[in-house]
């Protein structure tokens, strides 16, 4: 029988005979693994299921018209889009400002897509309906309450066109919208409604994107849309971005620390294990020593021991760890995760060094037995 | 016949007491030699310099012609391998793993383990039918013979007993001295550390201990056959 499996034999036979003793090192190490691969997994998770939580906050890309121009062309606007991955848009509203008059007093006017804001802008609050029809209207709670109308009332709403012919045209109102900005002070109404009354179809002012991405990849797509699509000039909102940013890092961190507290118990409860083993030992230890093992035998064994266990609950935790990253991640996102590969393997690497790290300190402590008091009995 | 083992005056002090006091002794190759004495003569301390499980304060020790009073823990572990088979009153052996294994583990510190020689010297001490039990399957009869195997495995120039039949019964005790007869009349050292007259009786010659310090020298009493 050559040394290799010798050896297997004895450290086998050890925690094979001696398993109820290991099997709390056993469960130590498989429940730091668990959760090492399930907060690993939500943890280079965030930043996709977060990506898509951060869009309720709106639109964190807008396409303005480049230089001085007042309107851009809504082709240009559809290019840009074009230019984003389909999985990452999330939606894209094209908005056109003008001014109209309700009893002499300027309003500005919103030519919107009813659709496509209630993705760019899940978070305004709609009190009555969105407009369906072309005489529909949204009026901003502002205007509502100072003009004392509401959802179901009825506006005239009179301007004259650059080159046109001054129109007049009764409004429904079909809901009262609050967003806290400054839709709060805006008409909106369909785009096609307000094209058809100010003439210059398919001009937008500014087109709102909302984008499931980080914002390093904001900047480049900004970058690239500024490139390829004259007429348009991009600008990430750094306000959202920048606070997404921030709560995405606040996430990280916090699953960092947790999972490195995890770590360290681990290390601790499978070291203490393994002290308490070596301490019950000390008479094997001895007699080992006295029929011959060197000191690296004995650290050698107990390393050994160590490793099979990190290799075991190694790959318990990575089993017991999908389904857990599963459970935190549609318990807190609403949607399920898998981990990947090479968090799979970091999962076993980081059990192989976390225990034979714990285990180093009772091995050096085995080597300190004597064996002649152990023999003695003392 | 050469020395196979020499302790020049050797002394071994722990702090305020003196253990071993100017023992000087010398074992021939092949003889069979028992130190005998009462608790606290410093048969153990002898016992532990000349299994190389420690060191003399003061004195010399030489095993198979090298010096080994002066060496440091790893040479003295190397020692105990290669040139002494231990064995104990307490029957120490590995709870977790076979008889067989439990000889087998002691190739393999020395050098390879092979199953086939760890069998045969099982089979040599009659627990060849008992090689793939654990300890705990064992009596203490059995275990104890277990140790003498494994002590043998390794060809050793010095067989080192410690009060080897002192928790054995009568019966077991027989069976233990008729295995150093055996390997006595095939040539092995034995030195055997024991307070019974009656293991003592089994040696070419004995030493007796008090107070640490070495007594007189004599020869065994005879022993009455049954």
């Amino acid at each position: 029988m050559n040394r290799k499996t010798m050896y297997l034999k004895i450290i086998l036979s050890s925690l094979i005979r001696r398993r109820s003793r290991m099997m709390v090192a056993l469960l130590a190490v498989a429940i730091g693994a668990t959760v090492f691969l399930g907060m690993g997994s939500v943890y280079y998770d965030i930043p996709r299921q977060m990506g898509r939580e951060f869009r309720s906050y709106g639109a964190n890309m807008i396409l303005a018209p480049s230089g001085t121009d007042a309107a851009m062309r809504l082709e240009d606007a559809r290019r840009a889009e074009r230019l984003v991955a389909e999985a990452k848009l999330v939606g894209a509203t094209p908005f056109r400002y003008e001014t109209m008059y309700y009893n002499m007093q300027g309003l500005t006017v919103v030519g919107t897509d009813m659709v496509a804001v209630r993705k760019t802008s899940p978070y305004w609050r709609i009190q009555g309906d969105w407009p369906v029809e072309a005489d529909q209207i949204l009026l901003g709670t502002d205007i509502a309450e100072n003009a004392r109308l509401y959802a179901g009332t009825s506006i005239t709403l009179e301007c004259i066109p650059a080159g046109g012919k001054k129109f007049k045209k009764e409004f429904k109102v079909s809901g009262i919208v609050r967003s806290g900005g400054p839709e709060d002070s805006f008409v909106l109404m369909p785009l096609k409604t307000l094209e058809s009354l100010m003439g210059k179809p398919s001009m937008v002012s500014v087109v709102e994107m909302s984008i499931a991405a980080s914002s390093e990849e904001l900047a480049l797509l900004a970058e690239r849309i500024q490139a390829e699509v004259p007429g348009v000039s991009p600008r990430p909102v750094k306000r959202i971005m920048n606070s997404e940013a921030a709560v995405l890092a606040k996430l990280q961190v916090l699953v960092y620390l947790v999972t490195v507290i995890v770590l360290f118990l681990t290390m601790i409860c499978v070291g203490t294990t393994m002290m308490t083993v070596v301490m019950e030992r000390r008479k094997e230890i001895g007699l080992k020593k006295a029929i011959g093992a060197e000191n690296k035998s004995v650290i050698g064994e107990f390393l050994g021991e160590g490793m099979v266990l990190a290799a075991i609950g190694g790959l318990l935790g990575v089993g017991t760890g999908y389904f857990f990253a599963q459970a935190v991640s549609i318990s807190v996102f609403g949607r399920g995760v898998s981990p990947p590969l090479f968090l799979v393997a970091f999962t076993l690497v980081a059990s192989l060094v976390v225990t034979v790290l714990a285990s180093l300190l009772p091995a050096a402590r085995a080597t300190d037995v004597e064996p002649s008091l152990v023999l003695r009995g003392e | 016949m050469k020395n196979i083992l020499e302790l020049n005056s050797v002394s071994m002090i722990y702090g305020p007491v003196k253990a071993l006091h100017d023992v000087t002794l010398n074992v021939r190759e092949g003889e069979w030699v028992a130190i005998m004495g009462s608790s606290g003569s410093g048969k153990t301390t002898m016992m532990n310099i000349v299994g190389c499980m420690n060191k003399a304060t003061h004195g010399t020790v030489f095993l198979d012609g090298e010096k080994i009073s002066r060496l440091n823990a790893k040479d003295l572990t190397a020692i105990r391998r290669d040139k002494i088979g231990l064995i104990f009153q307490q029957f120490h052996v590995i709870s977790y793993l076979t008889a067989v294994e439990n000889v087998m583990i002691a190739q393999y510190y020395h050098s390879m383990a092979d199953e086939q020689e760890a069998l045969e010297a099982l089979e040599r001490v009659g627990l060849g039918h008992r090689a793939r039990h654990l300890p705990r399957q064992l009596s203490g009869g059995e275990q104890q013979r277990l140790c003498i195997a494994r002590a043998l495995i390794n060809h050793p120039k010095l067989i080192l007993a410690d009060e080897p039949t002192g928790n054995l019964d009568e019966a077991n005790q027989e069976i233990v001295m008729d295995i150093f007869h055996q390997l006595h009349g095939q040539g092995s050292t034995i030195v055997v550390v024991t307070h019974s007259p009656d293991v003592a009786s089994h040696a070419q010659r004995v030493v007796r201990l008090e107070f640490g310090r070495m007594v007189r020298e004599e020869q065994p009493v005879e022993r009455h056959v049954a």
